[in-house]
C-alpha cells in the first residue's frame, strides 16, 4: 500500500519510468549541471507546496477514504500536466517577450498551428472527424513545430520592425485568423477533396494516440490493474513524465541561447534596438531567428497540451490561453527562465486549479443546497437578511471568479510588482564566467 | 597610413585586424578612390523633415588620426548630419564615404561593421544589462551570434573558447577607462558621467577605425570630463580618428585639431581652432550664444 | 562604387510599393468582378471559377447597408480607442469590455422601463438573465416603447462612464507614466475582470432583448428594419455631437491638442488630468452607447459582445490613423463594408479575418492609417 503511494506521490519519477528509462539521464544530468542550484531550489519548493496545498485541498473535499488516493494522485497528475504546459509555453514565450522584448499575444495561434500541423500529418486517414495522413508520429511533431515556425516566419518577416503594441494587435489579429480558418468547414472539406487531409472545421479533430498509451494497450507492459489508482490515472501520468522531460529540454536550450552571444543580443535588442544596431548587429535577423525559434516551441508546447488529449477543437485556442501563459509569465518575472517555470506553477496552481477546487469544497462544506439560477434571484433574499443564496451563486460560479481574480492579479503585478514574484532577477548572459581571470592580469592600462 | 589599430592596446581580436572588412562585400576590394587620410568625406549632405531643413548642403571631411570638432549654434543640423553619417537618418541627398566606400543610406548596422562606430548624446546604455554585458556585446563578428552554434555541443566549444578571450579583453578595457569597479553592476544604476564612460568603453570594443562622439561630455562632472578626455587624446596617440560633436566650445578649442563650424544646415566654416575663433561670421552666427 | 549597394538601395525604395500595386490591382478585379456580377454577366475562367456573375442589386444594397450599419457601430466605439490610445499611449485591450458594459446596463433599464409591471424588476434589470417573460412580450422596441430605448442610451452612456471613470482611478492613474505596454497588459486585467464581472451578474446565456413585432417596415418593396434606422440616426448624431464638442469647446481643442502632441500640451498648460478625464468620460459613453446600439440592431446580448468587437474596432482604429476620431468613424465604415461586401466572394467562415487581413496589412504597410497624413483629432 504504502509502496503504491509513493508511486502516486510522485507521477513525474515514476509512473512511467520503465517507458523512458534510456533517454532522460544524460539530459537531465546537463540540466542539473547547468541549473544553479537555488533555482533547482525554488522551483522544487513551489512545486512541493502546490502538491501539498492540493493535498490538504483534496482531503478536504474527498474526506479519507479509500477512494481518497486515487482522487490524490489524479489531481497531483493533473497539476503536473498544466505545469508542464504551462511551463513550455511560458518558456516560449519568456523567449520572445522576457529576452528579446517581443510583445507577441498571439501563443493561442502558434500553439494551433503546432498542433494541426501534428494531426494533419499523423492522424489516421479514416479518423471519425478531421483526416490526416496517417505518417509516423515524430515526423508529425516536427513538421507540426516547423508549420508554427514557418507561419511566425511569415509574420516576423513585415512585422517585426513594428512597434510593440502594433506587435502584439498583429499577433493577436493572426491568432484570431487562425482560429476561425481552422473553424471553417468550407476549407476543411476543400482540403480533404484536393490533399486528402483535413482540420474538420468547427466539428474538430481526432488526434494521434500518445505514444505512452501504447505501453498501457493489451499485451504491453503495463497493461495491469493498479493498487488504488485507476488505470487512467498512471496512464495519464505517464504522458506527463514525458512532458517534464520536454520542458527540461526546452529550459535547457534556452539557457543555452540565453547564456550565448546570441541571447546577449536578444537582450541588448529589448533594451534598446538601436544601441544594438550601432554596434554591428543586423538585430533583423536575430529577431527573425527567436521569433520562429519561440513560435515552433509554441507549437510543440501546443503538441503537448492539446494534442495529447485525443481530440481537438479549434475552440481550445482562444485567446484568453494566450493571457494565461502571459499571467504566468509575468507572475515569474519576464525575462527569467526559471521565473517562467516558477509562474507557471504558481498560476496553475493558485489561479487557475486552485479557486476550482476551493469553490467546489465550499460548495460541499457549506451545504449551500441548489444554486439560484440568477443573479437577481441571488440577491433577492438579502432584503430578508439571507446571504445564503448569494453565497450558493457565487460558489456556483466560481469559475467567472477565477478569471475576475486574473485580471486583480495581473492589474496589481502591473502597478506593484512589474518584475514577477521573484523579484528583479540578473541571469547573465555570457558562455563564460565573467569574473576577472586568473589573479587580475597584467593591471596596466 | 591605413588602419591604426594595430598598436592598439591589447587587441586580441576577434577579426583578423588588417582586413576588417572583407567579411562585408566584395566591393570595398576596389575601394580607394579617395586617399586613406581622409576616412569620412561628406559632400552635399541634405535632410529634411517634413517642411523643415535641418541639414542643408553638408560636405566636409575629416583627416585619419585627428581629433575633429563639429560645433554649431543650436538647431544648426549637427546631430541630424551625426545621424546621417552612422545610418539612423537617411539622408535625402548627397553621399558619405567611408575610407573611399559610400556608406550613405547604409543600415546602422552595416556601417557601425565597416569600423564607424558611434556614441549617443543621451546615453544609451543597455540598462537591465550588467556593465559587463554592454561590452561583452560588443565585438564585431562573434562566433556565438550564431544561434546554432550557440546551441549545438560541437560548436559551443569555439563559442567559450572565444567568450573568454572577450572576457579578457573587456577587463582590459574596463580597467582603461577606470571603470572596473563597477563591471558587475547594471548599466541602468550608472551616473551620467560614468554611463558616458561605458559607452566610450562599449563603443571601443568593436575595435572600430574611426568613433563618432556625440556630446561625450554632457552632463559630465569636470574630474570624469578631464578623465574622458585623456582617455580619448591617448586612443588618438594611438591613431584613431574622432570626430566629436559638442556645444562646449571651450571643449573643442582645447582639444581639436580641426574644427567643423555648422550654421543653418551647412559648414559656415572650418579650419584649426585658433583661426575658428577669430573668423567674424562664426562669432556672428554665435551672437546671442554665451559661448566666445 | 557600389553596384551592389545602389541596387539595395533600389529595392529598398520601392520596398513598399509592390503591395500599393497589388492591393490597386486586386481592388480593381474586385471591382470589375462586382460590376459584372452586377450587371449579370459571367465569363467562365476554370470548370469551377469564373468572372462575374449573377448579384442582384437588392441583395448588393442589402450588403452595404449591413456594412453601413455595423461600421457605425465599430466607428463610434473607435472613437474613445482612438482617443485613448493617442492621448494615454496604451492600447486600451478593455475597451471592448466597456462596449459590453453599455449593452447590459443599457438593455437593463430599457426593458425594466418597457416591461414595467409585467415581469419582475430583477428580470428586467438583469436582461433577462433566467427564465421569465421573452423579449416580445417585455415589448422593448422603438415602436412598442420608444421611450424605454430612448433612456436606455442614456443609461448606457452614464453606467459605462462610471465604470470607466472608476478603472482609470484604480489602475490607470496609478500608472500613468510608466509606458505603453505595462498600461496594455494592466487594461487586459481590466477586461478581464470586467468581463467576468459582468458575467457573474448577467450570466453567460446568450439571449434575445429586443421586440419584433412591427420593426420591420415595407418601403417601396423592401423591408427597412427600425432598429437599424435609429441605430443609424443615433450614431450619426453622437458623432456630430463629437465633432462639435472636438471643434467648438475649449475642452475639446485642448483634447485634439493633446491627442497631437502630448508634450505640447503639457508645455502650454492645458491642465492635463482634466483632458484625461475627459476623454475617458467621452470614450466610455460613446463605447456604452455603441454597445447598446449594437444589441438594438442584432437582438441578442451575451458577455462575450463586446470583447469579440474589439479587434474589429481596433481594425477601424488602425485604418483611420490612431488619434483621428474622424479616421476612426471612417476606418470603421470600411471595416463594416469589408466584413460585409466581402460576404460576394468569400463564405463567411471567413469574412471576419478578412477584416483582420486588412487590419495587419495597414499597420505593416500604412502604420499612420489609410487616411494618415492629415492631423486631425
Amino acid at each position: 500500500m504504502s509502496a503504491a503511494t509513493d508511486a502516486g506521490g510522485d507521477p513525474a519519477a515514476d509512473g512511467g519510468d520503465p517507458a523512458e528509462g534510456e533517454e532522460p539521464a544524460t539530459v537531465t544530468d546537463a540540466v542539473v549541471g547547468a541549473l544553479q542550484e537555488s533555482d533547482l531550489r525554488i522551483v522544487g519548493a513551489t512545486m512541493l507546496a502546490m502538491y501539498l496545498l492540493f493535498l490538504v485541498l483534496t482531503v478536504a473535499s474527498e474526506g479519507i477514504g479509500p477512494r481518497t488516493v486515487n482522487a490524490l494522485v489524479s489531481t497531483w497528475v493533473r497539476l503536473t500536466f498544466l505545469f508542464a504546459a504551462y511551463s513550455t509555453l511560458a518558456l516560449a514565450l519568456n523567449l520572445h517577450w522576457g529576452y528579446t522584448g517581443l510583445f507577441n499575444i498571439g501563443v493561442a495561434g502558434f500553439m494551433a498551428m503546432g498542433v494541426y500541423g501534428m494531426a494533419l500529418l499523423s492522424t489516421s486517414p479514416d479518423a471519425v472527424s478531421g483526416m490526416g495522413l496517417g505518417l509516423p508520429l515524430p515526423i508529425g511533431v516536427v513538421g507540426g513545430m516547423t508549420l508554427a515556425a514557418v507561419v511566425g516566419l511569415l509574420a516576423a518577416l513585415p512585422a517585426l520592425r513594428l512597434r510593440a503594441d502594433y506587435l502584439a494587435i498583429v499577433t493577436l489579429g493572426l491568432s484570431e485568423i487562425i482560429r476561425l480558418t481552422l473553424n471553417s468547414a468550407t476549407l476543411s472539406s476543400w482540403t480533404v477533396s484536393t490533399f486528402g487531409f483535413g482540420t474538420g472545421g468547427g466539428s474538430g479533430l481526432d488526434l494521434p494516440d500518445t505514444p505512452t498509451d501504447a505501453l498501457f494497450a493489451a499485451g504491453g507492459p503495463l497493461d495491469m490493474t493498479f493498487p488504488l489508482v485507476q488505470t487512467s490515472v498512471v496512464r495519464r501520468a505517464a504522458w506527463v513524465v514525458v512532458m517534464a522531460v520536454f520542458v527540461l529540454l526546452v529550459y535547457w536550450l534556452l539557457r543555452r541561447v540565453g547564456n550565448s552571444p546570441f541571447g546577449r543580443v536578444l537582450k541588448a535588442i529589448r533594451e534598446d534596438e538601436l544601441v544594438a544596431q550601432s554596434l554591428g548587429k543586423d538585430t533583423r535577423w536575430f529577431k527573425i531567428k527567436v521569433f520562429m525559434l519561440g513560435c515552433a516551441l509554441m507549437g510543440l508546447g501546443g503538441i503537448l497540451w492539446q494534442g495529447s488529449q485525443g481530440f481537438v477543437s479549434p475552440n481550445s485556442f482562444r485567446p484568453i490561453v494566450t493571457f494565461y501563459v502571459f499571467v504566468a509569465v509575468i507572475v515569474g518575472g519576464s525575462g527569467s527562465n526559471t521565473g517562467s517555470i516558477v509562474g507557471s506553477i504558481l498560476f496553475v496552481g493558485l489561479l487557475f486549479e486552485g479557486p476550482r477546487t476551493i469553490g467546489s469544497i465550499l460548495g460541499n462544506a457549506l451545504e449551500l443546497g441548489g444554486s439560484p439560477g440568477t443573479f437577481p434571484a441571488a440577491v433577492a433574499p438579502l432584503g430578508s437578511l439571507d446571504p445564503m443564496p448569494l453565497l450558493a451563486y457565487a460558489v456556483g460560479n466560481i469559475s467567472a471568479f477565477r478569471f475576475i481574480l486574473l485580471g486583480v492579479v495581473l492589474v496589481l503585478l502591473m502597478q506593484h510588482r512589474p518584475e514577477g514574484v521573484l523579484g528583479h532577477r540578473t541571469e547573465t548572459a555570457a558562455a563564460v564566467d565573467l569574473h576577472r581571470s586568473g589573479s587580475g592580469g597584467e593591471t596596466d592600462e | 597610413m591605413s588602419e591604426p589599430e594595430t598598436n592598439v592596446p591589447e587587441d586580441a581580436d576577434v577579426e583578423a585586424p588588417d582586413e576588417p572588412e572583407t567579411q562585408d562585400s566584395p566591393v570595398e576590394q576596389q575601394a580607394a578612390s579617395v586617399p586613406a587620410e581622409i576616412p569620412l568625406r561628406v559632400r552635399n549632405l541634405r535632410k529634411t523633415f517634413g517642411g523643415i531643413v535641418a541639414v542643408d548642403d553638408a560636405s566636409f571631411e575629416v583627416e585619419a588620426g585627428t581629433i575633429t570638432g563639429l560645433i554649431g549654434p543650436n538647431g544648426a543640423g549637427k546631430s541630424t548630419t551625426f545621424n546621417c553619417i552612422a545610418g539612423a537618418h537617411t539622408p535625402d541627398s548627397g553621399t558619405v564615404q567611408f575610407q573611399g566606400e559610400e556608406i550613405t543610406g547604409l543600415r546602422p548596422d552595416a556601417i557601425a561593421n565597416r569600423g564607424l562606430v558611434r556614441t549617443f548624446q543621451i546615453a544609451r546604455e543597455l540598462a537591465e544589462m550588467t556593465v559587463l554585458e554592454n561590452l561583452m556585446l560588443a565585438p564585431r563578428g562573434q562566433v556565438g551570434e550564431q544561434l546554432w552554434k550557440s546551441v549545438t555541443p560541437v560548436a559551443r566549444g569555439d563559442v567559450i573558447e572565444q567568450e573568454a578571450e572577450i572576457r579578457d579583453r573587456v577587463w582590459e578595457t574596463l580597467d582603461f577607462f577606470e571603470i572596473d569597479h563597477l563591471a558587475h553592476q547594471e548599466a541602468g544604476t550608472l551616473s551620467g558621467g560614468q554611463r558616458k564612460l561605458l559607452e566610450m568603453a562599449r563603443a571601443m570594443m568593436t575595435d572600430p577605425d574611426m568613433l563618432l562622439l556625440d556630446e561625450p561630455l554632457a552632463g559630465v562632472n569636470p574630474t570624469l570630463e578631464e578623465k574622458l578626455l585623456d582617455r580619448i587624446h591617448e586612443l588618438r596617440e594611438q591613431g584613431y580618428t574622432f570626430l566629436l560633436v559638442e556645444h562646449d566650445m571651450d571643449v573643442i578649442m582645447e582639444n581639436c585639431e580641426h574644427v567643423i563650424v555648422m550654421h543653418q544646415g551647412s559648414v559656415l566654416a572650418e579650419g584649426p581652432p585658433e583661426e575658428i575663433r577669430s573668423n567674424e561670421r562664426v562669432v556672428e552666427a554665435y551672437l546671442g550664444e554665451d559661448e566666445l | 562604387m557600389g553596384v551592389n549597394e545602389s541596387l539595395q538601395r533600389g529595392r529598398a525604395a520601392v520596398r513598399g510599393k509592390p503591395f500599393l500595386f497589388l492591393a490597386g490591382v486586386a481592388g480593381l478585379v474586385l471591382l470589375a468582378d462586382l460590376l459584372a456580377r452586377l450587371a449579370g454577366v459571367e465569363v467562365p475562367i476554370t470548370a469551377e471559377r469564373s468572372f462575374g456573375g449573377s448579384l442582384s442589386a437588392l441583395r448588393f444594397g442589402g450588403l452595404v447597408w449591413n456594412g453601413i450599419v455595423v461600421g457605425l457601430i465599430f466607428g463610434l466605439a473607435g472613437i474613445g480607442l482612438s482617443m485613448t490610445y493617442s492621448i494615454l499611449n496604451f492600447a486600451n485591450f478593455s475597451h471592448g469590455d466597456l462596449v459590453t458594459t453599455g449593452a447590459f446596463t443599457g438593455w437593463g433599464a430599457a426593458l425594466l422601463i418597457a416591461g414595467w409591471g409585467g415581469s419582475s424588476a430583477g428580470h428586467l434589470l438583469s436582461v433577462r438573465a433566467g427564465s421569465g417573460a421573452g423579449p416580445n412580450a417585455i415589448g422593448a422596441s422603438v415602436v412598442q416603447s420608444p421611450l424605454a430605448i430612448l433612456v436606455g442610451v442614456i443609461v448606457a452612456a452614464v453606467a459605462t462612464v462610471l465604470v470607466t471613470v472608476a478603472a482609470d482611478r484604480i489602475v490607470y492613474k496609478p500608472m500613468r507614466d510608466r509606458g505603453g505596454i505595462p498600461l496594455l497588459i494592466a487594461s487586459i486585467g481590466v477586461a478581464l475582470a470586467l468581463r467576468y464581472s459582468i458575467q457573474f451578474v448577467y450570466g453567460a446565456r446568450n439571449r434575445g432583448v429586443t421586440a419584433t413585432e412591427g420593426v420591420g417596415v415595407p418601403f417601396y418593396g423592401v423591408s427597412i428594419d427600425l432598429h437599424e434606422i435609429t441605430l443609424v440616426i443615433v450614431a450619426v448624431g453622437l458623432m456630430l455631437g463629437t465633432h462639435f464638442l472636438l471643434q467648438r469647446t475649449k475642452l475639446g481643442k485642448a483634447m485634439r491638442a493633446m491627442a497631437d502632441n502630448k508634450d505640447l500640451a503639457l508645455v502650454t498648460g492645458i491642465p492635463t488630468e482634466r483632458v484625461v478625464t475627459a476623454t475617458w468620460v467621452l470614450g466610455g459613453a460613446l463605447a456604452g452607447v455603441s454597445g447598446y446600439l449594437y444589441v438594438l440592431e442584432r437582438g441578442t446580448i451575451e458577455f462575450n459582445l463586446g470583447w469579440f468587437l474589439l479587434l474589429f474596432i481596433f481594425a477601424a482604429v488602425i485604418l483611420g490613423g490612431i488619434g483621428s476620431i474622424y479616421g476612426a468613424i471612417a476606418g470603421g465604415l470600411v471595416i463594416g463594408l469589408v466584413h460585409e461586401v466581402s460576404l460576394i466572394w468569400i463564405s463567411s467562415d471567413f469574412n471576419a479575418a478578412a477584416a483582420f487581413v486588412i487590419m495587419i496589412l495597414v499597420l505593416l504597410y500604412r502604420p499612420e492609417g489609410l487616411f494618415g497624413g492629415v492631423t486631425t483629432a
